[in-house]
């Protein structure tokens, strides 16, 4: 189908942008890449009266690495967060995950933020953002709020923006070169949408584990901390054992429910064995 | 009151203008307003890869943009691919290796391998089944597309030394 009619506007400046989105509030939605936002208004899913398009604001097109943070802004495109340097090098459980976001197509043009902003329950991002934990750059007519990861995905499409502001930019913890990570995911038939996932990142010092952030996506309505397996695994030895033990955790705490492409307890299974799956790599390579 | 935009893009190397409303989607303005054909209509929700054109020199899908929203773009489509009397490379291992019927798919096909060579001049088959991955042909069953792609690289690497 073809959108219904909205009014289009494409401000030059992020000051604009927000001006704009104060005046149309919860009639505008921000048109980034568009990859989720232009399919939901051909279906009429979506029914802005407001576009707001930020791709004239040259100043959102930006990565910073800070201290402690890598700093995506809202005009980064996924190819080039995926194919950055410093990305690479810095949050290297982004990249790994951005190549599995949609399909090239798609990445050429949609962004980080947009993905984040979207709040797909099968997206990978969202995972991604709460084991990096990442902050959230708000920005409206009343300034600007941070907003963590894990405060912000709220449920299935819906975070806790708020009308009126657009997510500026995010920013992700920068990886130690010596912790482990790895991004997992099952899908119908290579790199159609995924059924599911898990975002694993991890650090050993002489052989106890020390640090174990796990998240998951597609055992429910958004991405989810799986803070069971996580204390099961920090204090190990991380052996067979132990993360056994972490994937029964996991088991245990997620809630999904069933749907054509797989049914409850075939999400319940791989959300463990994808948990096995990613430390028993990482942990003999 | 229908509100309308004058944009000017690029396409295949001509200055264009046109005149929009805010939700013409790139591919009906390619299509309706510039009788540009060559990119298809399917899915209009980016899953089949008919209407895949080159934006600003990276494949989209023209079915998930607004024209409004790429005004000041350069756009290559099929259309650009061929001189009136030679085919592309490409084109002409699609032929060869009769990786088309119906042809519906083809300019998506066509376009996505253009991307896809230039990043990758050496591919393997399993390379190159990821990247027409996501483009659907109903007639060809994908075998002759596989082939004409490997017999593309072949041959762009081949004048590429020439």
């Amino acid at each position: 189908m073809k959108p219904p009619p909205f009014s289009f506007v494409a401000p030059t400046s992020l000051a604009g942008v927000v001006e704009a989105m104060a005046a149309h509030g919860d009639d505008a939605r921000i048109l980034a890449g568009g990859q989720s936002l232009v399919p939901l208004m051909n279906m009429r899913l979506a029914r802005p009266d407001v576009v707001v398009s930020i791709n004239r604001c040259d100043e959102l097109d930006f990565v910073e690495v800070t201290d402690t943070h890598v700093a995506i802004g809202a005009l980064v495109r996924q190819i080039d967060a995926e194919r950055h340097a410093s990305i690479g090098t810095e949050c290297p459980l982004l990249v790994d995950a951005l190549k599995h976001v949609g399909l090239p197509a798609t990445r050429n043009r949609g962004t980080v933020c947009g993905i984040l902003a979207h709040c797909d329950p099968l997206a990978e991002l969202p995972a991604v953002a709460l084991v990096l934990e990442a902050e959230l750059v708000l920005t409206s007519a009343g300034g600007e709020r941070r907003v963590a990861a894990e405060d912000f995905f709220v449920t299935e499409m819906t975070t806790s923006i708020e009308p009126g502001e657009i997510i500026s930019s995010v920013e992700f913890i920068r990886q130690d070169p010596s912790e482990h990570s790895a991004f997992l995911e099952i899908t119908n038939g290579g790199h159609a949408w995924p059924v599911g996932g898990v975002a694993l990142r991890w650090a050993v010092t002489d052989g106890v584990c020390t640090m174990a952030h796990l998240a998951a996506f597609g055992v429910g309505s958004v991405a989810q901390r799986l803070t069971g397996a996580e204390n099961e695994l920090v204090g190990s030895d991380l052996g067979p054992e132990a993360i056994a033990t972490a994937a029964i955790a996991a088991r245990s705490e997620v809630d999904p429910t069933g749907d054509i492409h797989a049914d409850a307890d075939y999400r319940r299974h791989f959300v463990g064995l994808l948990l096995e799956r990613g430390l028993t790599q990482g942990v003999s390579s | 009151m229908t509100e309308m935009h004058d944009i000017e893009v690029t396409v295949n190397g001509r200055r264009r203008q046109g005149r929009v409303e805010s939700r013409r989607l790139l591919i009906d303005f390619l299509r309706h307003d510039l009788g540009l054909t060559g990119a298809h209509i399917g899915c209009e929700q980016g899953v089949c890869g008919a209407c895949t054109v080159l934006l600003d020199g990276r494949t989209a899908r023209s079915c998930l943009h607004f024209a409004v929203a790429v005004d000041g773009a350069e756009i290559r489509t099929v259309e650009d691919l061929a001189t009136p009397d030679q085919l592309h490379p490409i084109q002409e291992m699609f032929h060869q290796k009769h990786a088309l019927q119906c042809g519906f798919c083809t300019p998506g096909f066509l376009l996505t391998t253009v991307e896809f060579l230039e990043r990758e001049p050496d591919p393997d088959e399993e390379d190159i089944r990821e990247a027409l991955m996501n483009n659907v042909c109903r007639c060809t069953g994908y075998a002759n597309i596989v082939e004409a792609v490997a017999a593309s690289a072949v041959e762009l690497r081949r004048r590429g030394e020439a």
